[in-house]
């Protein structure tokens, strides 16, 4: 997994609330048994004109001139903005990986559903929450800001807002660790519990 | 100190504590074929054995055909839903996991399998790649949904980090209005808590309505708690639980039986247990309730009538109904039993069981879909909740009424199979969601009980039940 230290980029305004990972990326790409490639499906239904499925040359099919995404303006944004609840729904992981395919490295929101939150810690993708009055402040920015993980601050060029994280995440983020290898660093911990466990729960 | 029933379910299986979160250990992980591939891959690549093996059961379910499967899964036309199919056959095979294949009478949707088998038991911590996993809290156990690299660090540890959640009591008490059911429960708290009102949050459902469900509709109930932010839904273990889980394929039997009971009984918040939040609901203002819009708390009673964002001081939530309105093509203002419905589906790990088909059959007997129906599926949730259904009767009943009898899958909850809507078709589905494009690009969801799907179907709009 790459690290995550500092990033400094403009950012996508997505202005609406409980955006779902249906929206994110819709099942139909879901069956994909591979974990790249879905960022030219990010918000597929939003994104184009036309109904995507697997396999079509997403180049030739034509944009939603008014979906975010597709504004000059904000082409080369790894931070997206978003509002309330953002990744409700499905657990989908293709959500995650579709934001990181298309380049996103951070979302900033007022609040997250918390499987894609989880889901965005394994797989580099930095989520920020800042109160809706920070939200407004930080859609109004023109230009790049700049996130300090080791900070934990969001920096525009005028203002400095700090922001909660795990420190285990912070730690593994930064340093870009695998979670399983880290975990099997306890395989003897386990191996005591199952004995233990096995010992009381005899009918599992 | 008083425990809730969610922290005594996660102490239980606490491996390893660190300062925000821990490590738990993990009774059975339950494998469908969307969320495992790249899982499996990944524990290829780094040469990893599966940590305990006969912690999984896979089935699949989102993909599978819902018509004719007589040539197998090398019969299914469409050729990205049979490679992700013959990948969890694969995988399955080569990893050595238990597998419930698409022809087995025992396949179904993981959700409604793991109870029936008894892979799901009360007390055990249970995940998936799947959100609805939350079903299975109903049994009294730890169940939540996972993202596909906690698929991946499950299978290789047997275990996953978890910070833990705060604790939610909802309180349900007295007696349901006639043809209220746990759906209806269940989306009346999301349209009263929205669907980040669970965040954060594992939600125990008590009170005596509650009490006097049924497991099935404790499992609808459970279901549905993602739908509200909360990844954890449950119900304290009581004599229901028990005379479900027993006699079970995989349940415990003779002295280990006498001995998970004693355990199981202890599975419930105990008095003063702290909860930081507590909702009462009196279940008398409960009525049958029908989604009016784009996300499960845009709902209304069936004798309700659609929102107007002019009346709606909160700009986000003004703009968030109209877009609704303007996606599902209704005017604000509208009663919704006016308006017509093309498509019908019974079916999903919300409302597939036999106590829903049974319901929805009592409303559809002797009666015929309206002409302006264009399918009527029902699609029960394992197969065999098909064959019980069968030797009830209840398929004819279905049949007669011009309702489609299928084989058990995920279907037109999703639309991952050949089961969709196309754009501009309106579908009252016992599903669990109704976001945009979620049932085929383009069409309307409308989230409702078995016997309002049913009723609308007859009535060929939105109804109660005559």
């Amino acid at each position: 997994m790459e690290k995550f230290t500092t990033l400094t980029s403009i950012t996508a305004p997505l202005d609406r609330a409980n955006v779902d990972t249906d929206a994110i990326i819709p099942k139909q790409f879901l069956k994909s048994i591979k974990r790249s490639g879905f960022g030219p499906n990010l918000f597929d239904e939003w994104r184009y004109l036309d109904h995507g499925e697997v396999g079509m040359d997403n180049s030739k099919r034509p944009l939603n001139a008014d979906f975010v995404l597709n504004k000059p303006e904000y082409q080369g944004a790894q931070i997206l903005l978003a509002r309330d609840n953002f990744g409700c729904g499905s657990s989908r992981e293709h959500a995650p990986w579709a934001l990181e395919d298309y380049g996103f490295k951070a979302i900033i929101a007022p609040s997250f559903a918390d499987i894609f939150y989880n889901n965005c810690f394994k797989n580099g993708i930095l989520p920020i929450v800042q109160s809706n009055e920070v939200m407004d402040e930080l859609f109004a920015v023109e230009g790049e800001i700049t996130i300090d993980l080791e900070a934990q601050i969001v920096r525009t060029k005028s203002k400095e807002y700090s922001f909660e994280v795990d420190q285990e995440r912070k730690r593994r983020l930064m340093n870009g660790l695998d979670d399983i290898g880290l975990t099997l660093q306890y395989a003897k911990d386990i191996k005591a519990f199952e004995s233990q466990y096995f010992k009381t729960y005899s009918w599992l | 100190m008083p425990q809730t029933l969610y922290d005594k379910l996660m102490s239980a299986h606490v491996v390893r504590e660190e300062a925000t979160t821990a490590l738990i250990y993990i009774d059975r992980q339950l494998i469908h074929e969307v969320t495992s591939p790249q899982a499996f891959e990944g524990l290829e690549m780094a040469g990893r054995k599966p940590w305990r093996l006969d912690a999984s059961i896979a089935v699949p379910d989102h993909n599978v055909p819902t018509t004719d499967r007589s040539s197998g899964v090398s019969g299914i036309e469409d050729p990205i839903s049979k490679l992700q199919i013959e990948t969890l056959d694969k995988n399955c095979e080569a990893f050595g996991i238990n597998e419930i294949q698409m022809n087995d009478i025992r396949q179904g949707i993981v959700h409604v399998v793991g109870p029936e088998q008894g892979a799901t038991l009360p007390g055990m911590s249970i995940v998936c790649g799947d959100s609805h996993t939350s079903t299975h809290g109903a049994l009294g156990a730890l169940a939540f949904g996972i993202g596909t690299s906690e698929v991946e660090h499950v299978l290789a540890t047997g275990c996953l980090w978890q910070a833990k959640s705060k604790n939610l009591k909802i309180e349900v008490n007295g007696e349901l209005n006639q043809h209220v059911s746990a759906k209806d429960i269940a989306l009346y708290i999301i349209g009263q808590i929205g669907t980040a009102g669970g965040t954060g949050f594992a939600i125990e459902f008590a009170g005596t309505s509650i009490q006097n469900l049924s497991i099935e509709g404790r499992m609808t109930l459970c279901n549905m708690a993602i739908e509200a932010g909360a990844r954890v839904g449950m119900v304290a273990v009581d004599d229901k639980t028990l005379e479900y889980v027993k006699g079970r394929p995989m349940a415990p039997t003779g002295d280990e039986w006498d001995k998970a009971v004693d355990y199981w009984k202890s599975l419930h918040s105990d008095a003063g247990a702290h909860f930081d939040q507590i909702i009462k609901i009196d279940a008398k203002d409960i009525k049958p309730q029908v989604t009016w819009g784009t996300s499960p708390e845009m709902v209304v009673a069936i004798d309700g009538i659609t929102p107007d964002p002019t009346q709606e001081s909160d700009p986000v939530k003004a703009e968030g109904i109209r877009n609704a309105l303007n996606y599902i093509h209704l005017e604000a203002n509208t009663p919704i039993n006016t308006v017509s419905v093309d498509k019908v589906f019974i079916g999903s790990c919300t409302n597939s069981r036999i106590e829903d088909l049974r319901a929805a059959a009592s409303v559809a007997n002797g009666q015929h879909i309206a002409d302006n129906i264009k399918l009527a599926l029902v699609v029960p949730g394992s197969g065999l909740i098909k064959a019980q259904a069968e030797k009830e009767g209840l398929d004819k009943i279905f049949t007669d009424a011009g309702f489609e009898w299928r084989e058990a899958g995920c279907s037109m909850c999703l639309a991952m199979n050949a089961d969709k809507l196309e754009p501009g078709e309106r579908c009252a589905s016992t599903s669990n969601r109704n976001f945009e494009g979620r049932q085929g690009q383009g069409s309307f969801t409308h989230l409702v009980s078995p016997a309002i799907a049913a009723a609308s179907a007859i009535a060929g709009h939105f109804s109660e039940v005559k």
